[in-house]
């Protein structure tokens, strides 16, 4: 069984290691995802669950993935804000398979999935 | 909402936009009584006896985007629908705490869902915020706290990815298995 023992030894393990997460700096890809009661309610942490374990599987150091509150348009939830080149990008009616495409084409490869954007549906 | 825990992640939400530097969650089940009860307790901004009053009521919210507020009248509903009730305490300055008692076997009762998954996300997203998770079923005990693991990271963010990988495997192995799939 996991014990604090064992974040300990995990611990150690970590300092050991050179961390590159704090060459980001401009670069910096921004994702949120709505999570008040309406993007709950349509689906927002299979979403959630999605971009983290995308970032996490290609070591993406540039990216903050964080949770925000209602985005005000609760009809098109789940909702994905993208922050990148100094642009917005409104994801809207997220699915995990979506926000999987999302991460692969836009945020590792720079073309927005067009089709998800708020302006197309 | 099909989940109970996504109840607990939504009232858990209110408690952070309350301010709240520390959530406690609890969730109880007996089986032999048939019954389970959750609770989010936090040290949030709180609310006056006024609001406390309106506060189930669709049609109070404090957000500005529209008129309604869901959160706390979906999370009676599914207690009230399941045999069980509701109770919300609060006190402006010192915090609110939000309970809801439900009948184990009640055909209406929604599962209980992913709670470890939604522990895992409270613990993670918020930096700021400590999590004290309490989970007894039938005599066993499990406790997460997050001040704990803070003091053995000496600075290592919660949501590093070795990290939070380890807290997944210590969530279902520690507090999940004290129900196991059960609720």
């Amino acid at each position: 069984m996991k014990s604090l023992e064992e974040l300990r030894a995990l611990r150690e393990k970590m300092k050991s290691q050179t961390d590159n997460r704090g060459v980001a700096g401009a670069d910096e890809t921004v994702i949120k995802v709505g999570m008040a009661t309406c993007g709950i309610a349509a689906g927002a942490r299979p979403v959630l669950d999605a971009l983290l374990e995308e970032a996490d599987k290609r070591h993406l150091h540039n990216v903050s993935i964080s949770q925000t509150g209602c985005i005000g348009m609760c009809r098109l939830e789940p909702i994905v804000e993208i922050f990148k080149d100094g642009q917005k990008f409104t994801y809207v009616h997220m699915t995990a398979e979506k926000a999987r495409k999302v991460m692969n084409d836009h945020v590792v490869n720079g073309n927005p999935c067009k089709e998800y954007l708020i302006s197309e549906n | 909402m099909r989940e109970l825990a996504l109840n607990v992640l939504d009232i858990a939400e209110n408690s952070l936009s309350a301010g709240a530097k520390n959530i406690a969650i609890a969730l109880r089940a007996d089986f032999e009584r048939d019954e389970m009860e959750i609770c989010i307790r936090d040290d949030g901004c709180g609310m006056d006896a006024k609001m406390l009053a309106r506060v189930t009521d669709p049609f109070t919210t404090t957000r500005t985007t529209r008129k309604v507020g869901m959160g706390l009248p979906l999370f009676k509903f599914s207690a009230e629908s399941a045999g069980g009730d509701f109770s919300v305490k609060s006190e402006k300055g010192k915090g609110t705490e939000v309970c809801a008692r439900y009948k184990i076997s009640h055909i209406d009762r929604m599962p209980l869902g992913d709670f470890g998954g939604v522990v895992l996300q409270l613990i993670t997203m918020n930096p700021g915020v400590d999590f004290l998770v309490k989970v007894e079923c039938d005599g066993k005990k499990a406790l997460l706290d997050t001040k704990e693991f803070r003091a053995v990271l000496e600075g290592i963010p919660l949501d590093a990815p070795q990290v939070r990988s380890f807290l997944r495997d210590y969530i279902q192995e520690n507090l999940v298995t004290i129900y196991g799939g059960r609720l």
